[in-house]
């Protein structure tokens, strides 16, 4: 009896036919429930309905689990979806629960969405109200920054892609150019060009700049001076001077046992009662030293695990060709040790863009905060969920792109050893 | 001989030169910022002190453990605060270990679509801020959630709606004696466990140990409740008409949007870095390991239990101590959504009362570096204890 119910090679051609056709069943029903509301078996009682497709993409799993069968596609969809009883009800329960969710989805992004008019009241299906996120653009991009200067935004990112474009096509030379003015002259242009105040550009004060392009700015600085303090820091974590050594492990632990936030906060309500009176920092620089000291004790910690696994006879070799300390360090170690540890670095750089819509405890207003504001305008309230889905997809675009390439660069620079 | 001497000296004096400079630079900065301080704190007629902890804070709190009303002192508040965030934070990290460790594994599955629905997870849940996703659950979907008066229903003991989770409460009689028992009751585990392992290595006796674990768990507590005098009653919560529209439930205990949407956000986000973790732990024991495992006659069961896990938890661990403390820091993101842990409660509206800067911030710095150095203390012990151990 076992022989002849037991799917195998000899009986295929009947059980693989009716097999296929029990699980092609099975999601036939659940496909037309989900996208048309209609239920193939009505005529059984509600509780037998409900289970069958389970049960017939159960049996039909069962039906076409055949070891060796000799048909490739039938060898690769029992090995990789198929090999157990417990792997095909996963299975049959994952596809199912994705069918189910697909067509809620569709109508709230696409179907039953609104993306024609001015204001909410255009917004009359049940769907997500995308012209939320239409009229509210440019604000979530620049913020409150003056409409007639974003050109000055716009220009300064462009100069940025540009830059960054062309030096991917020019001599290794030439490149080192490139990286120099990147990272040392267009900064403080670029800045400059935004916060404007000279050269006949209008002054805009800080407290106005917002939206996305503040989270890339602050990212921006944030990355560029958290490095070198970080290398530093590290550095002074594995001197062999004992004051250095202890201030360094110090400063690195107070920043790491403590949350951004009480940082933030600090530099808020705190760090002014520090300046003497009168003086005043602006606060988005409070906040930028506020996160780049934060940071750089994170990057401190992943570049000493570099330098850690960079093994001794590397140093030996540099000292023994008479090299000091910094010159050891800065052309035989690092460039080794941060190669090492660049999965370490992309991490600590995407929580650093991951932190930047912290800065709202401070009351700027990047893509989180500005959707913040916009969601408790009066003329606009209950669009949270349309405003924090964009805000997510945008963050994940951006960090999911950073991760990626880290990958890659990790690749392209992985030497044998 | 001289020269050599000197040389030395010179050496001594080339480490001191730098050393005394930073210690100097660093010192002048405290010294700098420490009369600033000074100052500014005499303009403003306060003086550096924590007597202000025990005035009376004359503010209210959502949400509180211990019992607190605005007559008593902000030392009170801070501790009100403080045992939120953990509480937050305990939450956070059990239903994130439990998640990460099942996405962690699945990632590893044969099956391919559960593979792939575990790997997609990691990568949206770890690429969206967690603030983000704090203020996705908190202002978008509970607030999705029906009136008090159309809850959504479990079974009527459990009452799900927009202005919190109403769920049972638990009315003890005599439970100190329960607690005793159920202390007891890990207390001869203890002993049974070591008591097994000398006999199994020194007799080569297997004792039954899970079951008689189990047993004395069940039992002890068991014990308590038919013979000496402890008993549990839950009291349910029950829809409650304040005015013709207005709805609430009476009884039973609230569970805060604020807690769900914060320990929901916080779970979610470092069960993917957790998963990465386990993950990471179980494709770094070598296959040579299971291999052999598999020709000494184990099972699969034994070959997880005795040969992988061992091995694969002294990778994980390290880096997942690091996620649970990355955990208690981030549940400070509570001051977003108004979540009363110790920042809102301490170095947001009582600093906003006291205008004690300096004082405040430290204080709750302090506090998270003491929970950052104990969990990482704990986790040290936990990780010595998993270590090899050689013979």
């Amino acid at each position: 009896m076992n022989l002849i119910l037991k799917p195998s090679k000899d009986n295929i051609k009947t059980y693989v036919p009716i097999g296929l056709f029990l699980v092609s069943l099975s999601l036939l029903d659940v496909f037309i429930n989900a996208f048309f509301s209609f239920n193939l078996f009505d005529f059984l009682p509600s509780q037998i309905s409900y289970f069958l497709p389970l049960m017939l993409g159960f049996i039909g799993f069962y039906l076409i689990r055949i070891e060796f069968s000799g048909v490739r596609s039938l060898d690769i969809l029992n090995k990789n979806i198929n090999s157990n009883n417990f792997n095909a009800l996963l299975t049959l329960l994952t596809i199912f629960i994705i069918i189910k969710s697909i067509p809620p989805m569709l109508d709230w992004f696409i179907l039953e969405a609104n993306f024609a008019g001015n204001s909410k009241d255009d917004c009359t299906g049940d769907g997500a109200c995308w012209v939320f996120i239409k009229v509210w653009f440019n604000r979530f991009m620049y913020g409150l920054y003056p409409d007639a200067e974003q050109w000055r935004i716009n220009t300064a990112f462009l100069i940025l892609f540009v830059i960054v474009g062309v030096s991917f096509f020019v001599s290794e030379k030439l490149k080192k150019y490139f990286i120099l003015f990147l990272v040392f002259v267009f900064p403080f242009l670029g800045i400059k060009l935004i916060s404007g105040g000279s050269f006949g550009l209008e002054y805009v004060e800080s407290a106005a700049w917002g939206g996305l392009s503040l989270t890339f700015i602050i990212s921006a600085f944030a990355i560029l001076f958290c490095f070198p303090i970080g290398v530093i820091l590290a550095l002074g974590r594995r001197s062999s001077l004992p004051a250095i050594k202890y201030i360094s492990i110090g400063f690195i632990e107070l920043w790491r046992g403590v949350p951004l936030i009480t940082v933030l906060f600090m530099s808020a309500v705190m760090f002014p009662m520090f300046l003497p009176d009168g003086t005043f920092i602006d606060k988005l620089i409070r906040v930028l030293i506020a996160i780049t000291l934060f940071e750089a004790a994170y990057m401190a910690e992943v570049v000493r695990g570099g330098l850690q696994a960079l093994p001794k006879g590397q140093y030996e070799a540099a000292k023994s060709l008479g090299m000091g300390y910094w010159r050891m360090n800065a052309l035989i170690i690092l460039p080794q040790a941060l190669k090492l540890v660049i999965p370490g670095i992309a991490n600590t750089l995407l929580a650093l863009v991951k932190d930047t819509p912290l800065i709202f405890v401070v009351g700027l207003m990047e893509l989180a905060g500005m959707i913040g504001l916009a969601k408790t305008n009066p003329k606009w309230l209950g669009m949270a969920m349309e405003g924090y889905v964009f805000a997510g997809l945008v963050f994940w675009v951006i960090c999911y792109a950073m991760s990626r390439y880290s990958q890659n660069l990790e690749k392209k620079l992985s030497t044998e050893r | 001989m001289n020269l050599k001497k000197l040389n030395i000296e010179n050496k001594k004096i080339r480490n001191l030169i730098p050393q005394a400079l930073t210690v100097l630079a660093l010192l002048s900065v405290i010294i700098y910022f420490a009369t600033n301080a000074q100052i500014n704190m005499g303009n403003r007629g306060i003086s550096f002190g924590f007597g202000f902890l025990n005035q009376e804070a004359s503010f209210d709190i959502t949400f509180s453990m211990i019992e607190y009303d605005g007559s008593h002192s902000y030392g009170r508040a801070f501790l009100v605060g403080l045992l939120n965030t953990i509480l937050v934070s305990v939450i956070g990290i059990i239903f994130a270990t439990i998640l990460g460790v099942v996405v962690g594994i699945s990632r590893l599955s044969d099956n391919y679509l559960i593979a792939k629905v575990a790997e997609w997870y990691v990568e949206i849940f770890r690429n969206i801020p967690l603030i983000l996703q704090i203020f996705f659950w908190y202002f978008a979907a509970l607030r999705a959630l029906p009136l008090p008066e159309n809850g959504i229903n479990f079974y009527d003991i459990s009452f799900l709606t927009i202005k919190g989770w109403y769920v049972p409460k638990f009315i003890w009689t005599n439970f100190n004696i329960f607690l005793l028992s159920v202390i007891a009751a890990f207390i001869a585990i203890y002993f049974i466990n070591s008591y097994a392992t000398k006999q199994r290595e020194q007799f080569g006796k297997q004792i039954p140990t899970t079951i008689i674990s189990l047993a004395s768990l069940i039992l002890l507590p068991l014990i308590t409740f038919l013979f000496l005098g402890v008993s549990l009653t839950f009291e349910y919560p029950v829809l409650k008409q304040l005015s013709p529209t207005v709805f609430t439930y009476a009884g039973g205990v609230s569970i805060i949007p604020e807690l769900i949407a914060l320990a929901l956000a916080l779970s979610m986000y470092t069960a993917t870095f957790i998963a990465e973790n386990v993950r990471a732990g179980i494709l770094g024991v070598g296959k040579g390991q299971k291999e052999a495992a598999a020709s000494i006659g184990l099972n699969k069961n034994q070959i997880l239990k005795l040969v992988v896990m061992p091995q694969a938890l002294r990778i994980i661990i390290p880096p997942t101590t690091n996620q649970y403390l990355n955990l208690t820091k981030n549940s400070s993101l509570a001051a977003a959504i108004a979540y009363p842990d110790i920042v809102l409660v301490f170095a947001g509206t009582a600093l906003m009362q006291t205008g004690r800067a300096i004082e405040i911030i430290s204080i709750t710095m302090l506090t998270y570096l003491t929970l950052s150095i104990s969990i990482s203390i704990f986790m040290n012990w936990y990780n010595k204890k998993m270590a090899i151990k050689e013979k």
